[in-house]
């Protein structure tokens, strides 16, 4: 396969991920744009449908290549992908051309009848978007109402006889302090937990400053999850955090802790736009069009952006610090979309690398796409605080009100 | 359980293998587990059990040297304990 570069033989398994593999491991297909929520720190700025979406002859079409690909399992996404219209239908077809399923969803169309069909069915996971483990804290992010319809739909699973689907949780600033209570809530609900990178991606880019766990919170989490080790899924998302461990890299946290990138993983969007991952929707990380670039096995295989990601990296600025075996310089779109270079630090780099350049406040390149709502949404982010100070009296907000 | 080079073995049905050129990617379609073979002779015994006498049987066809045997059967042992690779039954 990865043409052009040579591959040593036997070593260690991380190694020869980074040579990439025949086709991904982890492979995120985002079904639409379309979205029934405004999450603020929505990595695919999804809201509204984009026109050019692939038809449902299209996605099946992908299905069957992914099958011939043996691709075991797609990760599958949004927008919120239970909103096309085609969605069970596609799901069907997948599980039926051995293409198992782990969606994303925020619940709100988890009925007790679509639960039932779920749970019946063994290829198929779910996985429950909740970002707070109080509505308070979830709300501010996910919008009016979203605590309630995920727990909704959780109990809808646990009540279909649904096991350890997955309760999928953005760490943040606000919620790194309730990691036993989001553990006892996938505990009530025979749920499993999953805790990811919030990600300066999408609207992300927007709330990343506000939202981004602070520096000893990182570690607290970095504490918690050595403390809990395989009980919980972090779907590799915090390998910058490893560099806390010992430089031999005995303190890793469980998974393959690289940059998965174009090596391992990547993403097809709702238009067929393969990208590198599900973190670097932008121009700069685009391998191909899967309806212009010789469908998606030809593009895993020979676009060039990914044969370069699987050729050896260089560390760059990173190469001198004892840790860089163990963080490997973090997440390649962390550092993209807070404007640091590629071969740098990460913006969270545990060492506080990154902080130099960032003081510097670095030009960031903001999106290549944007489908946010444009006008009002039923489930809106509720602020957690006020975003303004009180007014000292009214006449600080109308003149015509005698102070 | 312990892999012994007598008894008979094959990969269990609900397991897929896909060539890599490493070795192999072994998914588990039930638990959802994902493995590593991490050497293509291994991912060659794997595929031969099915068909084979039993493990040694196996083992020969796939030319592996007398000297590696006990690494494989090890190797074996790992795999069946995350029931990649189950015992087969007398038809």
């Amino acid at each position: 396969m990865t043409i052009g570069v040579e591959r040593p033989q036997g070593g260690r398994l991380v190694d020869q991920f980074e040579y990439g593999l025949d086709a991904p491991i982890c492979l995120t297909w985002e079904l639409t744009y379309a979205c029934n929520l405004a999450c603020v720190h929505c990595l695919s700025s999804s809201g509204r449908r984009d026109p050019r979406e692939l038809s449902t002859d299209e996605c099946k079409a992908l299905v069957d290549e992914f099958e011939r690909m043996q691709v075991f399992y797609v990760n599958i996404g949004g927008g919120e992908p239970t909103v096309r219209p085609d969605f069970w239908e596609l799901l069907d077809y997948a599980v039926a051309h051995h293409v198992g399923v782990k969606f994303s969803t925020n619940g709100f169309r988890i009925t007790p009848e679509r639960a039932e069909r779920l749970a019946a069915t063994d290829y198929v996971d779910v996985q429950i978007s909740l970002d707070g483990a109080t509505a308070a804290v979830n709300d501010a992010v996910r919008g009016q109402g979203t605590y309630d319809a995920a727990l909704r739909a959780m109990a809808n699973l646990r009540a279909a006889g649904m096991k350890d689907f997955k309760l999928s949780v953005v760490c943040t600033r606000h919620n790194i302090g309730q990691l036993d209570e989001f553990k006892a809530i996938a505990d009530t609900y025979g749920a499993q937990l999953r805790l990811t990178r919030l990600r300066p991606s999408g609207r992300g880019a927007d709330v990343w400053d506000e939202l981004h766990p602070l520096p000893h919170q990182q570690r607290e989490l970095y504490d918690w999850l050595v403390a809990n080790g395989d009980q919980v899924l972090t779907g590799d998302s915090f390998f910058h955090l490893s560099a806390y461990g010992p430089a031999d890299g005995s303190g890793a946290l469980p998974g393959l802790n690289l940059c998965g990138a174009g090596r391992v993983v990547c993403l097809v969007d709702p238009v067929g736009d393969v990208y590198a991952c599900p973190f670097a929707i932008h121009d700069q990380f685009l391998a191909g069009n899967l309806r212009e670039d010789g469908g998606f096995d030809t593009i895993w295989k020979t676009a060039p952006l990914f044969l370069d990601l699987r050729s050896p990296q260089t560390g760059g600025a990173c190469t001198s610090c004892s840790a860089y075996d163990s963080c490997r310089g973090g997440c390649m779109a962390a550092k993209f979309f807070t404007g640091l270079p590629l071969d740098g630090p990460d913006p969270e780099c545990v060492k506080g690398n990154s902080e130099g350049t960032l003081a510097r406040d670095p030009e960031r390149p903001g999106s290549s796409q944007d489908h946010s709502h444009t006008g009002t949404v039923r489930n809106a982010p509720v602020p957690l605080t006020l975003l303004r100070t009180r007014p000292v009296s009214a006449c600080d907000e109308s003149p015509l009100v005698a102070g | 359980m312990p892999v012994l080079p007598g008894a008979a073995w094959e990969l269990s049905p609900s397991v897929s293998l896909r060539p890599e050129p490493f070795g192999a990617l072994a998914y588990d379609f039930v638990t959802r587990k994902l493995s590593f073979l991490k050497s293509p002779t291994l991912v060659d015994v794997v595929r031969r059990l099915g068909d084979a006498a039993d493990v040694e049987d196996a083992l020969l066809g796939a030319g592996v040297p007398a000297a590696e045997r006990d690494r494989y059967v090890a190797a074996l042992g790992t795999l069946a304990a995350s029931g990649i690779i189950r015992e087969r039954q007398a038809a």
